[in-house]
């Protein structure tokens, strides 16, 4: 026998690892524990047009969307006619690249990408870029430097000092005119910053509408704190990004280049879809999967799709289980067959509980009477088993084409009943009422049926099978409190209402000569004993032998009389 | 509202668990978990189940038992039955795996005229009915799970007379229960009318509680309320004493050397020359014993478990200490 000690450990380590399983798949992946939570996913698409030049073949190279915070992309698809297409990296960076030889009028290209909004997603492309020292003419480069005085005299770290030089250039002066006049908002920003030895760079960023089309990107500028980086709108100075913002490039590279081209133009549309979050997870899982991490997820959504809709009720198994550990050991509920309510109770799940359970007590009741007369046929086992099985084929068959006629299409589901269980119950059942009298048919039949409704409530309710189905660890979790039923040993319910005459009786009545209750009285002796087992012992044994002794003596003397 | 009473009303239906921990009463899970589980190892209970084997290792043991005419494991066996009981006009033919009194055929006498046996019935059974049935023996009609069987032939066993009028129609046997060879608690199941002359409780039999110091009757119930009566023979149930009890409870003790079974039921009958004879054992007693003897079980079970060296007790030993502790009546002066 394992010591207790030992089964109290792996019991624990099997609860602590299903609980971290469930809390590591919630935590990574998202995966809800409330069904019919919902996510958003954007699908962002890129429309590409260019006049082709000539007779050059073409080739565009559009920049990937950068890896953010915030968002997770669950994939990309291109459309484009007559194009060969590549994805290819340059500089370090992520592009597709589209090729054709021979372009004739106006070319439209398609770049279409899916981002999951994720809270979990944490992974970033960014970069801290070098400081170019790039020198600008004059009179440019003393009205940069006056600019970059004024706000370093106002400013206190590079945060601040990016927000002056922001208020400095929107000020109706003669200096930011002739700036602004000149450069791009978002360069000028940045050259004043790499002036300041603050690296800084231009990214553009697409703001998130449902429904919109024609947009473009706007500029941002992000300022570098070290590694941390802020990043601004270079025309207003409001620091940070919206969540619905979309970073599309984080780079100094350029977004689109095309040979052989020419008006080459981008134009985004965006739109919103709503899709469950345990879907959410399942894609999320995917695109880890493809990205070659195998070990990421312990989802039954791992799995194609046909194997998974089989899982559905397999997992949902262990709960109708433990429902039946529950109510026989603890509430102490009698059944007819183990588990034979948990399988009863799958079938309710296929039928719906009403027509479930109007079709198991006509099939039970039926097959009882049809085993009755079998009784008197003196049939061995095997067969008589058998005979019932064909029994109970018949009458669900029976039930179905008559429940059919009369156009209740309900009562096909019959057929969902385990039959060959169906069968041994109504063996067992025939056998008990012979035995033990109706009565006790009637007290394990509801008892089963009892069961099977507790089961059925539990495994329909859609918070169950959304967590059994999402979560494997929680196998893990129903194993340990199984094994915890399995070593309990204190009263059953239905013995607190067997053994009530018998606590009233022990209280009000004192048994033959004793004067002391029995119990009181050996848990004294049995205090003594734990104190001093031997010495205990050793007095009980010359009493005893004394006794023995003394018995002896009196039989002998008996004999002797007699 | 109606929620509310019931509540209230809870206390009157339901006992309090602390009250029944402090009463020392035994729980099935508890009975499962540390005693049949702990004590009775899993590959001993073939001894117990099967009515064979017991009556083979009591013979090993000398324990007493009811004679054992031969056994019939095969059909083809069924062509030598008369050979095999000869003489006997007096014998029960017993499936070797039945359970609660099932297809069990007691024989009393031979009708010399025809040639055919009388039943306890008094009517009579034709050699070829007698064959039939010990047929369906074989086929396991009788048994548990309906698995193939065997069938004994048995000496008929003629109760003492001193239980007349204390069973209906049946057979009042002794049902004590023996932990690591200490008699525990002990019982007699009285059948009745209600019971249909079985002996099975919650069919109706009567049980009634005994002393174990003295073998008297402690207290008697029926369907878990207390009788004073037996309910079809008016037998004032208090009077019930068993005859010769040392020997009952040294034939009880014994049968723990004799199966290595640390907590069992032992169904003991009183021949009335042969004296006590094990019956059977059953590996998984039942628990209404505590309700007949109006006492738990727990406070005398771990009285045993902490008694240092129990296992150099001899049955003597162990008797008597049974009987000083888990007696109820003064002993007898």
């Amino acid at each position: 026998m394992v010591s207790r000690g030992v089964f109290y450990v792996v019991t624990a380590i099997l609860l602590l690892t299903g609980l971290l399983l469930i809390a590591y798949q919630h935590l990574t992946f998202g995966v809800p524990f409330v069904p019919g939570e919902q996510r958003e996913v954007w699908s962002v698409e890129a429309k590409i047009e260019f006049d082709p030049q000539g007779n050059t073949p073409a080739i565009v190279n559009f920049a990937l969307p950068a890896i953010q915070p915030g968002f997770t992309q669950l994939k990309q698809s291109t459309s484009s006619l007559g194009f060969g297409i590549d994805y290819i990296k340059r500089h370090g960076l992520n592009y597709v690249e589209w090729t054709k030889r021979n372009a004739i009028g106006a070319q439209i290209l398609y770049y279409q990408a899916d981002f999951l909004v994720d809270a979990s997603a944490y992974a970033s492309s960014m970069t801290v870029p070098e400081i170019e020292e790039s020198v600008e003419p004059e009179p440019y480069a003393t009205a940069m430097k006056e600019v970059e005085n004024a706000a370093r005299s106002r400013s206190a770290d590079a945060n601040s000092f990016t927000a002056q030089v922001i208020r400095e250039l929107n000020q109706e002066n003669e200096t930011s005119t002739l700036l602004t006049k000149e450069y791009n908002r978002a360069r000028l920003l940045v050259h004043i910053l790499e002036m300041a030895q603050i690296p800084a760079r231009l990214i553009r960023v697409l703001d998130l509408e449902d429904g919109r089309r024609n947009r473009q990107l706007s500029e941002k500028v992000v300022v570098f704190n070290g590694t941390s980086y802020t990043i601004f709108d270079p025309k207003t100075g409001v620091s940070g990004l919206a969540p619905n913002q979309l970073i599309w490039t984080d780079n100094g590279y350029s977004m689109l280049d095309v040979t052989g081209g020419r008006n080459a133009r981008v134009s985004f549309s965006t739109l919103c879809n709503k899709i469950s979050a345990v879907e959410a997870g399942a894609l999320k899982t995917n695109v880890k999967r493809i990205a070659g991490d195998e070990s990421v997820s312990f989802s039954i959504s791992s799995l194609p799709i046909e194997e998974q809709s089989l899982f559905k009720s397999i997992l949902l198994l262990p709960i109708g289980v433990l429902i039946v550990v529950f109510l026989r050991i603890i509430v102490g509920v009698k059944t007819s067959g183990t588990f034979m309510p948990v399988l009863i109770a799958m079938a309710f799940l296929e039928t719906s509980l009403v027509v479930g359970l109007i079709g198991f007590v006509a099939i039970v009741g039926a097959g009882l009477i049809v085993r009755s007369w079998l009784s008197h046929l003196n049939l061995l086992l095997v067969a008589r088993i058998s005979a019932v099985i064909i029994t109970v084929i018949i009458i669900i068959g029976a039930i179905s084409v008559f429940t059919y006629k009369l156009g209740l299409t309900e009562g096909l589901k019959v057929t969902f009943f385990p039959m060959i269980i169906l069968a041994w119950t109504i063996e067992r059942m025939s056998i008990l009422w012979e035995e033990e009298g109706y009565k006790e048919v009637l007290k394990q039949g509801s008892g089963s049926l009892f069961v099977a409704i507790s089961a059925y409530l539990a495994m329909n309710s859609v918070f169950v099978q959304h967590f059994t189905f999402n979560f494997l660890g929680l196998q893990l979790v129903l194993l340990s409190l199984v094994l915890l039923m399995g070593n309990y040993t204190g009263f059953r319910l239905t013995e607190m209402k067997r053994f009530k005459p018998l606590v009233d009786q022990i209280k009000a009545n004192r048994n033959g000569d004793e004067k002391e209750q029995e119990a009181k009285r050996l848990y004294t002796e049995l205090k003594e004993v734990k104190h001093d087992p031997h010495q205990a012992y050793r007095n009980w044994k010359n009493k005893v032998n004394d006794q023995l002794k003394e018995e002896k003596d009196n039989n002998s003397q008996d004999g002797e009389t007699k | 509202m109606s929620l509310l009473t019931k509540l209230i009303s809870l206390p009157k239906r339901y006992a309090n668990p602390f009250t029944m921990v402090q009463d020392g009463i035994m729980g099935m899970n508890q009975r499962n978990v540390n005693y049949i589980g702990r004590y009775n190892r899993r590959d001993l209970f073939p001894l117990v189940d099967n009515k064979l084997l017991t009556k083979r290792i009591a013979i090993e043991h000398n324990v007493n038992t009811p004679v054992l005419i031969g056994s019939i494991k095969s059909q083809q066996d069924i062509q030598n039955i008369f050979d095999i009981i000869g003489a006997n006009t007096e014998f029960c033919i017993k499936p070797a795996h039945g359970s609660g009194g099932k297809g069990i055929l007691v024989i009393k006498d031979k009708n010399a005229a025809t040639g055919n046996y009388v039943k306890s019935s008094g009517l009579d059974i034709t050699k070829h009915e007698l064959n039939r049935h010990v047929t369906n023996i074989l086929a396991g009609l009788f048994s548990l799970g309906g698995k193939p069987d065997f069938a004994l032939i048995e000496t008929l066993i003629h109760f003492d007379d001193v239980f007349s009028g204390f069973s209906y129609d049946g057979v009042p046997d002794t049902r004590v229960i023996v932990f690591q060879g200490f008699p525990v608690m002990c019982m007699m199941r009285l059948s009745t009318s209600a019971s249909d002359g079985k002996a099975n409780l919650h069919q109706g039999a009567v049980g009634v509680g005994i002393c174990i110091r003295t073998g008297k009757a402690v207290r008697a119930v029926q369907y878990n309320q207390p009788v004073e009566y037996h309910p079809d023979t008016d037998r004032k149930l208090s009077e019930l004493r068993v005859p010769q009890w040392d020997e009952v409870l040294k034939l009880a003790a014994s049968c723990y050397d004799m199966s290595g079974l640390g907590y069992i039921g032992t169904d003991i009958v009183l021949d009335r020359d042969k004296g006590p004879m094990l019956l059977e054992l059953n590996a998984r007693p039942g628990l209404a014993i505590q309700i007949c003897n109006n006492a738990g079980l727990l406070p005398r079970l771990r009285l045993i478990e902490a008694l240092p060296k129990r296992q150099r007790f001899s049955v003597e030993q162990r008797v008597e200490f049974a009987k000083e502790h888990f007696g109820v009546f003064s002993p007898d002066k």
